[in-house]
């Protein structure tokens, strides 16, 4: 470390600061700009007509009387596109799995009710949803299996006949001899876990407008997406126009929680129809359309069982899972992100010698799953969890004292998984002790028990768990999957005027990546917070970008934030060093200003700037170097970002409603940049988490009709739901990367569902009651008490 | 089918407008695309997330459930009356300093729903302060921040008379 160096570690860091968000103002103001706000002259509105039926053939579309609403100027269906759009094909090197191609309106054939089948363009909003009433669909309705169940069934009726089957993906992890575990095992569970579909309502609806200039013949795309950057890779080739011509941005993005990180027909379809029309196209879904079109998550049926020694060491776990992947492979992610993930991290943060796990991903007529917050990990952890509280329980052992025993600890990291994931050092075991000492385990075990001799329903649920975050190139985020996710690249420019600009390829939609990022670059680059610009969400800010997803932002854009700053700082350095006449190991730079420890001269970054850009001569042009920088960081592996949750919660005897008593997360995210951002990601995920756990679920019925058509049906949680949330932060051993990040954005998700479903099965215990199905809403408790009853009459879900 | 249109008059942050617009017309659409006035949010078009609240004489009202019509005459007030960006107001300034938003998709409505609950709920608790921010629907936050904000604005303003 050199001299400069050092001087500048005892200057106070904005890393670790509860920095106040750079974002806030303009949103709060009400002058963000979500991509509804903007209206460019000329532009017209797209409406959809969706599909009605769950698989039907296509026999007729007839247009009636449509034109003759004022306002209307076009109509398409699928065959009219022939000529302007190729499909999306969400490839894999995955073997066995078959590639959906993706397609703005239903071709021939509609797979689930809410697919697009016609648009129609006009000058409003309004004329384009009155003309959508003149329009008949004549179809021939087509047999579906719309349970896994029946559609993972070598006869069952085929959603995609090319594909030859159902089951477009099959995966198995094995490590071990797991059947001979299970026979010397001294105890074992099972389950059959459901953790049912879900959807990720983000407040601002899937909003997209594409504008044509005529000029340049040249597209750009203003779309909600967290991914901008694949968007662009993947429309350049549906579009067949190169990326100088194709520019895709997000601006400010109203949450996605992964359901805006894929790509969706309805943005290949406005940059069609804006390059057809010569004019600006819009497309804003309205939440209907968002409940029944946007991507949905989890709904995997998980049979498992434990294999568990006399002492309480888990020795084995097997696993049948059938995953729901709904009509169509996603692209970039594939079917195989969600399913293949629940059995990839099934073993959990524990020590585990013998595993199979199988996963089977199969069609049915539903909107496709895709990335959710937690992605198969919320699946995974709430079945594994809930496997090791009834072990537990069998052994007649406390559920804390279990997860002790059998947690990887310290000296055995990096840990390599049954499923092949490795473990890097991260805080297992201190979480779970952090959770325990912040509510007092044993006292709050002597309070429930207390409460219980009242005649309440009261339990405790704990859940532990790891997830890989910040991944780089050595893993893809998805198995198998057509994009990088590997790589990040900041581009740093300080400008003639002093002011700074760092380029991203992430794309915020909440994070608060502008504050976090440019808490990075302050203390690589020794500048002012407010003379930074962080730019990002625009697939023209550098060559190659993905997004924002995956956990990824924090560790892979402070990564390359860091090295592009660090190369900037030693070209201010050194033109400050010419001009100061000093040597740059005697010059610090803090605060925008340079200064000389051997003289009382000092300098600022605004002054240097004029000196190397505007000032003709001043630095020998041999020397003169442009104040900037662009550098890509690949973290290689990733890092374990690990995990215990804690809850009190009470089931209410005669209502059967579950109220949420205490809730605590300790975490290890690593070195925290904002804690109040950190803060904020685990209230929110968790909130997500409890939502899940207890009210959320998208249901189809026999008919293939999705159930919920409003967020009166489709129920998120409100302030009621929710309490405070009880945060332990634990930073200990740093990860391997660049600023020591981990990735947390998503882990509050991950491991409410288990801990609440642990709870209310505590709370239940006393009846004898184990929560496998999730939400467990009163209608399930009530139904498992009958079935508890009277088995014969017994409803099974 | 369009209908005859009909002219109309409001005051909206003490601005007037005089418009003339179809029957139909929800007053949040007539807000953010006939007047430009953005920052007033549509989550759900029928009246469940809150996104869309604004004052329609000085109480909070669902601007999507709402006809531009019915607002003739109305005083509104919209999260672009509360402040600006260089000089936020009092509510956007304790939501910021509780850090209280993220996306800030859903942060207007609360905002507005928040100055009616002000001027009329008592917001004593903590449980007080929760059911009456349960009409609004946030995604991203938690709600946590939220109430920490609204707990420190029901202080400062001290009991109700
Ligand atoms: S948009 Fe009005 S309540 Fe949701
Ligand atoms: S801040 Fe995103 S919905 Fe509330």
């Amino acid at each position: 470390m050199s001299l400069s160096d050092h001087s500048v570690e005892l200057r106070p860091k904005l890393v670790g600061q509860r920095v106040k968000r750079t974002e806030d103002p303009r949103l709060l103001a009400g002058v963000g700009q979500y991509v509804d706000d903007m209206a460019p002259a000329g532009m017209l509105h797209v409406a959809l007509r969706r599909s009605d039926q769950p698989h039907a053939r296509i026999l007729n579309i007839d247009v009636g009387g449509a034109f003759s609403v004022p306002g209307v100027i076009a109509i398409y269906d699928a065959s009219d596109l022939d000529n302007d759009v190729t499909p999306a094909i969400p490839t894999s090197r995955m073997p066995d799995y078959y590639a959906t191609p993706i397609w703005p309106l239903a071709r021939g054939k509609v797979r689930y009710v809410g697919e697009p089948v016609v648009a129609v363009v006009a000058e409003s909003r309004y004329a384009a949803e009155d003309a959508l009433e003149h329009i008949t669909i004549d179809y021939e309705p087509l047999p579906f299996a719309i349970r896994q169940i029946d559609a993972v069934k070598d006869d069952a009726p085929l959603l995609h006949e090319e594909a030859g089957t159902n089951t477009i993906i099959r995966r198995e992890f094995k490590r071990g001899d797991v059947d001979a575990a299970f026979e010397s095992a001294a105890v074992t569970v099972k389950g059959r876990f459901r953790m049912t579909r879900k959807t990720a309502v983000a407040m601002e609806n899937r909003s997209y407008l594409a504008e044509w200039d005529p000029r340049k013949q040249a597209l750009t795309l203003y779309t909600s997406s967290n991914i901008p950057g694949v968007i662009r890779d993947v429309l350049s080739g549906c579009l067949d126009l190169p990326g100088t011509r194709l520019r895709v941005a997000a601006p400010d993005v109203g949450g996605s929680f992964g359901g805006k990180g894929s790509l969706y027909g309805e943005e290949l379809l406005v940059c069609a129809l804006a390059r057809k029309l010569k004019r600006p196209i819009k497309f804003i879904s309205d939440r209907l359309e968002d409940l029944s079109a946007t991507s949905q998550a989890f709904d995997e049926l998980i049979g498992a069982e434990l294999a568990v020694t006399q002492d309480g060491m888990l020795i084995g776990l097997r696993a049948d899972v059938i995953g729901d992947v709904g009509a169509y492979s996603i692209y970039p992610w594939t079917a195989a992100l969600e399913t293949v993930q629940v059995v990839s991290f099934l073993p959990g943060p524990y020590r585990m010698e013998h595993y199979r796990g199988r996963i089977r991903g199969v069609l049915t007529p539903k909107p496709p799953t895709g990335p959710y917050r937690g992605v198969g990990r919320p699946s995974s952890t709430f079945a594994m969890e809930r496997l090791i509280d009834m072990a537990a329980r069998k052994l007649c052992m406390d559920p804390v004292e279990f997860r002790r025993k059998n947690l990887v600890n310290a000296e055995e990291f990096p840990y390599r998984t049954a499923s092949g994931i490795i473990w890097d050092k991260s805080a297992f075991q201190e979480c779970l002790a952090g959770a325990c000492a912040h509510v007092d385990y044993p006292n709050l075990l002597l309070e429930r028990d207390e409460a219980r001799r009242n005649g309440r329903w009261v339990g405790i649920g704990l859940a532990s768990y790891a997830e890989l975050t910040g991944i780089g190139s050595r893993i893809s985020v998805a198995p198998g999957m057509p994009i990088n996710t590997g790589t990040e690249t900041s581009k740093i420019e300080i400008d003639a005027t002093g002011a700074i600009t760092a380029a991203f390829g992430i794309a915020s939609h909440g994070q608060g990546l502008e504050t976090t990022l440019a808490q990075v670059i302050v203390d690589e680059l020794g500048c002012k917070l407010e003379d930074i610009e962080v730019k990002h969400g625009d697939s023209a800010l550098v060559p190659m970008s993905s997004g924002t997803y995956a956990s990824r932002s924090a560790v892979l854009g402070g990564g390359a934030a860091t090295l592009a700053a660090r190369v900037v700082k030693g070209k201010v350095l050194r033109a400050a060093a010419y001009l100061m006449e000093q040597s740059i190991d005697d010059l610090d730079i803090h605060a925008g200003i340079v200064t000389s420890r051997n003289s009382n001269r000092s300098m600022t970054l605004k002054e240097i700037a004029s000196a190397v850009y505007s000032q003709m001569g001043r630095i020998p042009r041999n020397q003169r170097e442009d104040l900037a920088a662009s550098e890509t960081y690949d973290p290689y592996l990733g890092t374990a970002c690990s995990s215990t949750h804690l809850a009190m919660v009470e089931v209410d005897p005669e209502t059967y409603g579950v109220k949420v008593l205490r809730y605590v997360v300790a975490e290890d995210c690593g070195k925290i940049i904002n804690p109040m951002i950190v803060d904020g990601q685990v209230q929110g995920a968790v909130a997500q988490g409890i939502g899940a756990a207890l009210l959320e679920e998208i249901v189809h019925d026999d008919q293939g009709q999705a159930v919920a058509a409003s967020l009166a049906d489709y129920l998120v949680p409100v302030a009621t739901n929710v309490p405070d949330i009880g945060i332990v932060h634990i930073e200990a051993d740093l990860p391997n990367n660049i600023g020591g990040f981990r990735g947390m954005g998503e882990g509050g998700t991950i491991g409410a569902p288990a801990t609440i479903a642990n709870a209310v099965s505590d709370a239940l215990s006393h009846l004898d009651i184990s929560v496998e199905t999730l939400p467990v809403t009163p209608e399930r408790i009530f139904q498992m008490l009958q079935a508890r009853r009277d088995p014969a009459a017994a409803v099974t879900d | 089918m369009p209908e005859k249109k009909i002219t109309l008059s409001v005051s909206v942050n003490g601005v007037v407008h005089t418009a003339t617009v179809e029957p139909r017309m929800l007053l949040s659409d007539f807000l953010r695309h006939e007047l430009g006035l953005t920052g007033t949010h549509v989550g759900c078009e029928h009246g469940v997330c809150g996104a869309c609240t604004v004052l329609l004489d000085g109480r909070s009202a669902r601007s999507c459930l709402t006809l531009a019509v019915q607002a003739d005459g109305v005083e509104i007030e919209t999260v672009e009356g509360q402040g600006s960006i260089d000089r936020l107001g009092r509510i956007q300034e304790a939501f910021r300093q509780h850090h209280a938003l993220q996306c800030g998709f859903c942060t207007p409505g609360f905002i507005m729903a928040i100055t009616d609950m002000l001027r009329h709920h008592p917001l004593e608790s903590d449980d007080q302060i929760r059911e009456a921010l349960s009409g609004n629907i946030c995604r991203c936050t938690g709600y946590e921040h939220i109430v920490n904000a609204v707990r420190e604005l029901a202080k400062e303003r001290g009991p109700l008379t």
